[in-house]
């Protein structure tokens, strides 16, 4: 399967002299997670799909410089932003799409005060512009029919209030959506933001993610959609305390696409 | 009586509003003692915020019973202050009902008082059931125990009292007018408290005089007292509520300010061309270095003081903070109550003082807000939505986990390691860069 991905890097544009259409940021967990590597790896299947001239920074991306940010150290995190700003700049991107909220709000808000101006999409955005232009179709396929819950990622949802991208494309699939009670500006979080993904939390009565599982649970679903790779590690882990992970998949909603066309 | 009630009146309102008005400015003094923030920016969105979130109660529907009980009090708040106009006018000048000459449109105006003070009654009532017999849970949590919990009850007596001497006074009044006593002539309509007229019945003049003044210097002197209390309670809000809304961020919520003390260091890491074994500028060395994020109310925004101010410790926020859902010790209530106890604290302190803040050796990091409460944020922006009036608690935890990371290196050890790795390997976790396209290949 992998080497029929194509996966340009803006350096490999430059050489040819030429300049992508799109910038996919890859992101930290796109790139080392393994399981945030399936859904970068969906995504790209959809973008080769759709023919999108699309480039990827490989090794000259870094971290963005979200989690330094959230967690105090702004000093990092300036020093992540204008590396990156630098590298992008020199390449003249003009667009760029990431399938990491987190990337998609730090580079969207806080890069231009730092001399960062680009359009930026998350990739549940910009699956369903390519959509409306006709370069992707979206079938059902094997999903057709089947009870999918969203988690809005806060980053996406309350952040930046896309709350519609991610639920028109998975009405394109022909699923039932169901809501969870607590849903769109009222989500509740699942537990990852704020760097909390890499230390424990604090002493309480419940971890967050197993709370915000219980009610994706309470819909019934078959699959709990995501957008987000962190959220996506945390709801999984959800599954897997409450033992259902053989009726429950934890998906994002570029897999699910790109798995109903069996890309 | 001559004009000595005038009088007494006059005084009575001197005093009432001078004492407010003198808390008032030490209000502002305390919210200026906050770090400057620009909010010139797009007025009119501003304007519009505070139209719709104050003014129009937008957020506050979002929970539809408690929004629908708000809204009744909140417009007999506003409405039956045009009676309270009236009032002051007959006071200072010793007539009785001075509006009353508008006729009709008189009788329509307190009969609507009328009614919507016996909706606030029945409200404040269900209020008060809601927080001392249904006990909801938002009203239950430990920063409610002690004052916080008193004080919510006071404001609630407080509007039963006021609402039952608006209806006493029109009852009596009602019941004077009907036995054509002198000075009672026939105004208004008085649709909830005719109800009241079988207990007046049969009372002498003289009797229904006194209860009628009773009731209405008591009224008004209840509504002074009330004025005076707000500075002192959580009831701040209905003041505070339309500069806050307007003052509220416009930006996505996802958006934090980059620091300008830390682009200017970093940007000079970043040019080749700066020497790093330059004098300082002039003047350099007088300069306070900056402090990098909060340890203390002074080091936040004003706008997160008058935030503090503003509160009304309904627990919106805290009911949807997953963190506190989940039993951490978190609550952006709390964020907010302590922020404004420890600013009222330093207040004293410039007051008992001179106008000089003399240091008290404590501070809100660590006196008032524990390392454990900033850690357990997730950022998720809960609380911020939640606000009916556009409360910003993550900024002020996002500034003290500054502090406590920038000046204190004090971020709990796995934070250190996740930072370590970006500052090395440009990740939070330990893999090399040069692995980053690796996936494509797997």
């Amino acid at each position: 399967m992998s080497e029929l991905l194509k996966v340009p890097t803006m350096a490999e544009f430059m050489a040819a002299g030429k300049q992508p259409e799109v910038l996919f940021w890859v992101g930290c967990a796109g790139s080392f997670d393994d399981r945030a590597k399936k859904i970068t790896k969906a995504f790209v299947k959809l973008l080769n799909k759709a023919n999108v001239e699309f480039a990827v920074l490989g090794t000259e991306e870094s971290c963005t410089g979200d989690p330094a940010k959230r967690s105090g150290n702004e000093f990092l995190f300036q020093m992540q932003a204008v590396t990156n700003i630098e590298v992008m700049n020199a390449y003249e991107i003009k667009k760029i799409v990431t399938a990491c909220p987190h990337c998609f709000n730090t580079i969207k808000n806080e890069y231009p005060g730092l001399g960062g101006n680009y359009e930026v999409m998350h990739h549940t955005q910009f699956l369903k512009s390519l959509l409306s232009e006709g370069r992707l179709t979206i079938e059902g396929g094997q999903y057709k029919g089947k009870r999918i819950t969203f988690h809005d990622p806060c980053y996406l949802g309350r952040a930046n209030e896309v709350y519609e991208a991610p639920r028109d494309l998975i009405r394109k699939l022909d699923a039932e959506l169901v809501e969870m009670k607590s849903c769109k500006s009222r989500g509740l979080c699942c537990g990852a933001g704020g760097a909390q993904m890499f230390k424990e939390p604090e002493p309480g009565n419940k971890d967050i993610n197993i709370k915000r599982t219980e009610q994706a649970l309470e819909t019934k679903p078959q699959i709990i959609a995501a957008g987000c790779p962190f959220c996506n590690t945390m709801m999984t882990d959800g599954v897997k305390n409450k033992e259902k992970e053989d009726q429950v998949e934890v998906m994002d909603i570029a897999e699910l696409i790109a798995n109903a066309q069996d890309l | 009586m001559g004009i000595l009630p005038q009088i007494l009146f006059a005084i009575a309102l001197f005093i009432g509003i001078g004492y407010f008005a003198n808390n008032v400015r030490k209000l502002a003094r305390n919210i200026k003692l906050g770090q400057d923030v620009d909010t010139s920016d797009d007025k009119p969105q501003r304007w519009k915020n505070m139209a719709r979130i104050a003014f129009g109660q937008s957020k506050m529907v979002k929970r539809p019973i408690a929004g629908f009980l708000h809204i009744i009090v909140y417009v007999g708040f506003v409405i039956i202050n045009i009676e309270v106009l009236e009032i002051i006018i007959d006071g200072l000048t010793g007539k009785h009902r001075i509006f009353s000459g508008a006729g009709q449109l008189y009788d329509i105006l307190i009969g609507s008082f009328e009614l919507l003070a016996f909706a606030v009654l029945v409200s404040v009532i269900i209020f008060w059931i809601r927080r001392n017999i249904i006990k909801l849970k938002r009203f239950m949590s430990s920063e409610m125990k002690g004052w916080p919990k008193s004080d919510g009850n006071i404001i609630l007596y407080f509007e039963v009292v006021l609402m039952c001497l608006f209806l006493t006074m029109n009852g009596a009044d009602l019941q004077l007018q009907l036995n054509g006593a002198a000075g009672y002539h026939t105004a208004g309509s008085f649709p909830i408290s005719q109800w009241l007229l079988p207990i007046f019945d049969g009372l002498s003049n003289a009797t229904l005089i006194i209860i009628e003044r009773t009731a209405w210097w008591l009224h008004i002197i209840g509504i002074l007292a009330f004025l005076n209390y707000l500075y002192f309670s959580k009831h701040l809000h209905i003041l505070l509520a339309f500069p806050n809304t307007f003052y509220g961020r416009l930006k996505p919520k996802g958006q934090f300010e980059n620091l300008d003390a830390v682009t200017t260091e970093v940007m000079m890491m970043m040019d080749p061309n700066a020497d790093p074994f330059a004098a300082a500028p002039e003047g350099a060395e007088d300069e306070v270095p900056a402090k990098f994020g909060a340890s203390d109310v002074q080091d936040l925004t004003w706008v997160n003081l008058l935030n503090a101010y503003t509160c009304t410790e309904c627990g919106r926020c805290t009911s949807e903070c997953p963190a506190n859902k989940t039993g951490k010790k978190l609550s952006p209530r709390k964020i907010m109550m302590d922020t404004r106890d420890r600013l009222v604290e330093v207040g004293q302190n410039i007051d008992a003082n001179k106008g000089e803040f003399v240091d008290d050796g404590k501070q809100l990091l660590g006196d008032y807000i524990t390392k454990e409460e900033l850690w357990a944020c997730t950022s998720c922006n809960a609380c911020v939505e939640a606000c009916p009036v556009s409360i910003d608690p993550l900024h002020i935890i996002m500034q003290m986990r500054q502090y406590l990371v920038m000046e204190q290196s004090a971020a709990p050890m796995e934070l250190n390691n996740m930072m370590t790795n970006i500052e090395n390997n440009g990740a939070p976790w330990p893999y090399n860069q040069m692995d980053r396209l690796n996936w494509k290949d797997e």
